[in-house]
């Protein structure tokens, strides 16, 4: 069981951390009134880890998954990504560490309709400039790791659910990324799909070198993280390899 | 990444089709309305076009057009046959008549008169017959549109006509080009004219130049206009009038203009909405390109290879569709000679740059507001 953390605690960012957050603050405007969703994050996130960051709606994890990957500024604070202070970077520059550090699986897997398994899986390699042939390769072999290498020609429409998780988990690691961010991975699955997707996960994800965060509420799968991070009104409230007691 | 748009794109047939479907629809109004527009207005300069052998066209101060003349008295061309550089110079009468058919119809003619000794003035070539056959008593050519609207289905040669009282038959048929009322024409001797016309003291209609240089014919036509007090003009100057007379007396740029705009505003609306569609059909997927790293100018030239692409398509079915049109009437009398002038595609492209530009831009703006993180929600 975790407990609660003191992050008042927290001082500079440790070398070896993945993913630094010190002060994150975060305001939304509504009409006339600003809204903190989140409150001075200090975090940080270790690299071979897979770590989880749970919470009800509405607690801040969306927001604070976006800021540490780079695509939501925080209001105030600062985010180091594997050192580099990613919000001090000019936009361009910004995009370019995304597309060459971090790999996204997204809820619905935004996987484009109207080309293959394999070339969705290539995105970001064709992104990159590689040639898109030699992507495709790469791609392939990536589908093939993770058992669907048979299924590289089809459409997305032409896939079942799960199978289109995949090419969205082929698609965020084809590039090798140090950063891989799941959102919500096991929500549209049952629980045997789901523990299968998180198994895989831990496989592919997980390595010494790169961090692996997993925003998701899904109690079925707590059991599978190594580290679990409870968000609650913008706090961080729990900081364990278990859930705490209650929830 | 521009394949990828590309396959975006073609992978939603619908919407393809739909966008290649409002490109091809726009660009075929704007071209086969501009191209009509263009051949009807031309026709204005009919008569010149017609007459190729003159250099200078000499007529009465006030005289406007081939059909808007004042006739001048006959002393007109002695006078300009006295200009230096005057090479030849006959007389051409231009009147209009009515005719009665040996059925009874009542039809309003234009009647030519050629110089009887040079037949200059008759069309370039014959459809049936030689222009010799004026030579023969009482002898008319009719222009081929005429034959089709008063001899509809059958030859028209051998048949009398009733001209102002004056018996006149038709010994051949002209290749012409068409005025712009489609008037029926006939040509006849300038002296056979004189007697098919009623009288008036002055009839010669125009004085026809050939000159000695016609790459000088507009310093010819100064001259004379400075030694006869006549007005002169060069063939190119007189069929511009002719045209412009049309534009500036027939309300006919004003509608074509209206069923131009039309076209360009269904263009707009319908590649404008389903341009909106597609896009907003694909914003979660967009928004999953920029949250990997794919940058707002590579989003930019994906949108632009998209619109590119429906341009392309949807232009080079246009075009051929008004090729096909102008091709598929080219033998009914009213689109005889039309053709598409090269200012016109090019006209079309810049509409359908406009279209294109207009939508994507519309369509872009929803891309690039879109926030990387929005796919997180």
């Amino acid at each position: 069981m975790g407990t609660p953390i003191d992050t008042t605690a927290i001082g500079g960012c440790r070398p070896e951390a993945a993913i630094c957050t010190r002060a994150v603050t975060r305001d939304f405007q509504a009409g006339q009134q600003t809204i903190t969703v989140l409150h001075g994050i200090d975090l940080d996130i270790r690299a071979g880890e897979l770590t989880f960051l749970v919470g009800e709606s509405g607690s801040g994890k969306t927001t604070l998954i976006s800021i540490m990957c780079g695509i939501l500024w925080p209001t105030q604070g600062e985010v180091k990504v594997f050192g580099t202070d990613i919000y001090e970077l000019s936009d361009s520059d910004l995009v370019e560490f995304r597309l060459q550090n971090i790999g996204f699986i997204f809820q619905q897997y935004n996987l484009i309709p109207s080309i293959d398994a394999a070339n969705n899986a290539a995105v970001p390699l064709i992104a990159q400039g590689m040639d898109r042939l030699e992507a495709r390769e790469r791609a392939v072999a990536m589908l093939e790791k993770l058992n669907i290498g048979d299924q590289a020609d089809k459409l997305p429409r032409q896939l079942s659910g799960g199978q289109q998780q995949r090419v969205a988990i082929a698609r965020a690691l084809v590039h090798e990324p140090r950063l891989v961010v799941c959102d919500e991975p096991t929500a549209a699955l049952d629980a045997s799909s789901g523990r299968r997707v998180m198994d895989l996960l831990r496989d592919v994800a997980v390595a010494e070198d790169r961090a692996c965060i997993i925003v998701t509420h899904d109690n079925r799968i707590f059991d599978l993280a190594d580290r679990i991070l409870v968000l609650e009104d913008g706090r961080i409230t729990h900081d364990g390899k278990d859930m705490p007691e209650g929830h | 990444m521009l394949w990828i748009a590309i396959r975006m794109l073609t992978g939603d047939a619908q919407k393809f089709y739909g966008l290649v479907f409002g490109i091809a629809f726009s660009t075929l109004l704007i071209t086969q309305q501009l191209t009509i527009f263009v051949n009807l207005i031309e026709r204005g300069a009919s008569g010149v076009y017609n007459v190729s052998s003159a250099d200078v066209w000499v007529m009465d101060p006030v005289s406007r057009t081939t059909d808007v003349a004042y006739a001048m008295p006959s002393t007109a061309l002695d006078k300009v046959r006295s200009v230096p550089g005057v090479e030849w110079a006959v007389p051409h009468l231009r009147a209009q008549a009515s005719v009665r058919t040996k059925d009874g119809d009542l039809e309003g003619v234009a009647v030519i008169g050629v110089d009887d000794a040079t037949l200059i003035g008759l069309p370039k070539s014959m459809v049936e017959g030689s222009i010799e056959v004026l030579s023969q008593p009482d002898s008319v050519i009719i222009d081929d549109v005429g034959t089709t609207r008063m001899f509809p289905g059958q030859s028209p040669i051998g048949e009398r006509l009733e001209l102002n009282d004056q018996r006149a038959v038709i010994r051949g048929i002209a290749d012409a080009i068409p005025s712009f009322t489609s008037t029926v024409v006939l040509y006849t001797k300038y002296s056979q004219a004189l007697n098919f016309v009623p009288g008036t003291r002055n009839r010669l209609s125009f004085v026809l130049v050939g000159a000695e240089d016609p790459l000088q014919a507009k310093a010819l036509s100064e001259r004379i206009e400075d030694e006869t007090g006549l007005k002169a003009q060069t063939r190119d100057e007189f069929a511009q009038d002719g045209i412009d007379f049309i534009i500036e007396n027939t309300g006919i740029p004003l509608n074509f203009g209206i069923t131009v705009a039309l076209g360009f505003i269904v263009g707009v609306a319908i590649v404008g909405l389903t341009f909106s569609l597609f896009i907003r059909d694909n914003i979660k997927q967009f928004g999953a390109l920029k949250a990997i790293g794919v940058t707002n100018a590579k989003i930019r030239r994906m949108v632009a290879v998209q619109a590119g692409l429906v341009g392309l398509v949807g232009y080079g079915l246009g075009v051929v569709g008004t090729v096909f049109f102008i091709w598929g009437f080219s033998s009914n009398p009213t689109f005889k000679g039309f053709y598409i002038p090269w200012q016109i595609p090019l006209i079309s492209l810049v509409a359908v740059f406009l279209i294109l530009a207009l939508t994507g831009w519309l369509a872009l703006r929803n891309v690039l507001k879109t926030e990387p993180a929005s796919v997180f929600r």
